[in-house]
């Protein structure tokens, strides 16, 4: 089983100490577990509900639990993880502001990293009447299974309304920071937070 | 499941089966002669538990030279003794595959045992289960008790599917089989009958129904798994209502409780509680995948 990388991962894994309880929900093949494992001798779990996801993650030997997202994350106590990580998986979920709280239920911090849909190509998609469809959102309209799509200046405002304090804010494109206009020319947002 | 190249492949593992003490395959059971009297144990034979039969493969191990197993596994009941294994000998095991089980019996599971017990208790060839004396069997009670077993192993969407209304040939208005449903469960019964040994049916039922390792730790199953060190690979089946996928996430919340390694799988299966003795690919994928990450 190859590990894939995404741009994501070494700016999640920055953020990780050594040996810290990671849980990752929407975890797929457990490559991200698999990274932090070798990078940060990160330990815990990947939830997946997906069958493939499941029988992958098992054979990258990392931990995983089949169960679905939106039921909630009852079986694990509160403050049990260091970090709690949705790594895009955000956008298709249906209840945004009960898995953020129960992430930061059982986390001391949350990272969730969404494509931004403020991307200068997406705005350019819409203004000529298309919905977008880019690399970092590679579906038709009608089949794809994002359904809560947001940009850097929302999840923004989200923060700030739920009083979460904000930690860290990377935004990349290409795998590359970007700094200046972030809502306008970063693909692909990550942010490290917890309650205040 | 078992053999070369299959999920659990005898090409890696040295895979040991072995008969529950008072069980009528092979090891020791009621049926058995007991040597100080030269006739069978019958109702003499102890009631044995799920730890009994642990510690009875433990010393069996040791008989064997084996101090450590890469894995243990078992299905239904076998998988309350992968679990005991787990807490009574954390130091044996590498691997613990748990299948289909439940950390207890529930009150309905344990009702469902009680009528099968019942069945064979009450009948008038059971003679306080000294019937090998009398050159009997209480085979009108076993049948019964298999009847009721079946219908829990089975779930009611598969039942549906396989015998729904269907008659065998129309209706007649009497007590003989009329739906196919009937005939089936008289077959498994009647089959069941012959081969099976009621005093052996009578202690796997209350085997099952005492474990319970959590009773040890004051009702808490995380610090009765306290003592595990292995890994752990969980797995229910979707519709198996005898032990849900509920029963297996009180396992794995456990497990996780105690920061153990453990993944869980919930195969999506029609069969019901029969399906951990089925090949649904993705449940055998999946053991596979694990143990081919255990040999390494």
């Amino acid at each position: 089983m190859t590990i894939s990388t995404r741009a994501d991962f070494s700016t999640i894994a920055g953020w990780i100490a050594p040996g810290a309880r990671v849980l990752d929900l929407g975890c797929g093949d457990g490559s991200l577990l698999a990274y932090l494992r070798e990078s940060r001798s990160a330990t815990g779990y990947g939830i997946e509900i997906d069958d493939a996801g499941v029988l992958a993650s098992i054979g990258n030997s990392i931990n995983v639990i089949q169960s679905d997202l939106e039921s909630g994350l009852a079986g694990f106590e509160d403050r049990s993880f260091d970090s709690v990580i949705l790594s895009q998986t955000l956008q298709s979920m249906r209840r945004i502001e009960s898995i953020v709280a129960e992430m930061l239920r059982v986390g001391r911090e949350a990272i969730i990293s969404f494509p931004n849909f403020g991307h200068w190509s997406h705005r350019l998609q819409v203004l000529r009447g298309r919905m977008p469809v880019s690399p970092s959102l590679p579906y038709q309209w009608f089949n794809t299974p994002n359904i809560h799509l947001c940009t850097v200046a929302d999840f923004d405002a989200f923060c700030a309304e739920q009083r979460f304090r904000v930690d860290e804010r990377v935004v990349l494109h290409d795998a590359r920071r970007v700094v200046l206009l972030p809502n306008l020319l970063g693909s692909l947002a990550i942010y490290r937070f917890r309650s205040s | 499941m078992v053999g070369p190249g299959k999920p659990v492949d005898t090409e890696r593992f040295f895979v040991i089966g072995v008969n529950n003490l008072g069980s009528c395959f092979g090891s020791t059971g009621p049926a058995s002669l007991n040597p100080a009297t030269g006739k069978p144990w019958g109702a003499d034979f102890p009631i044995v538990t799920v730890e009994d039969w642990v510690d009875a493969q433990a010393r069996l191990a040791d008989y064997l030279g084996i101090e450590r197993f890469a894995a243990v596994m078992g299905g239904s009941l076998g998988g309350m003794q992968a679990l005991s294994w787990a807490i009574r000998y954390p130091a044996r095991i590498a691997n613990a595959l748990v299948i289909a089980a439940a950390p207890n019996l529930s009150a309905q599971n344990i009702a469902f045992n009680e009528v099968a017990r019942a069945a064979i208790l009450t009948d008038p060839e059971f003679h306080d289960g000294r019937y090998y004396d009398y050159g009997v069997k209480p085979v009108r009670g076993l049948r019964v008790a298999r009847m009721i077993g079946h219908i829990t192993y089975i779930s009611d969407e598969q039942m549906a599917e396989k015998f729904g209304r269907q008659l065998r040939d129309g209706l007649n208005f009497s007590f003989a089989p009329e739906f196919q449903i009937e005939s089936y469960l008289r077959y498994q019964g009647e089959k069941f009958s012959e081969y099976y040994d009621a005093n052996t049916y009578l202690r796997i039922t209350k085997a099952l129904d005492y474990y319970d390792p959590a009773s040890a730790t004051g009702g808490s199953l995380s610090r009765a798994l306290a003592p595990a060190q292995c890994r752990f690979l969980v797995i229910s089946f979707t519709t198996d209502w005898r032990f849900s996928p509920a029963r297996a996430r009180e396992i794995v919340r456990a497990l996780v409780e105690n920061r153990r390694d453990v993944s869980y799988a919930e195969i999506l299966a029609p069969h019901g509680h029969d399906a951990f003795l089925l090949d649904t690919p993705q449940y055998h994928a999946i053991v596979r995948s694990y143990l081919g990450r255990a040999a390494g």
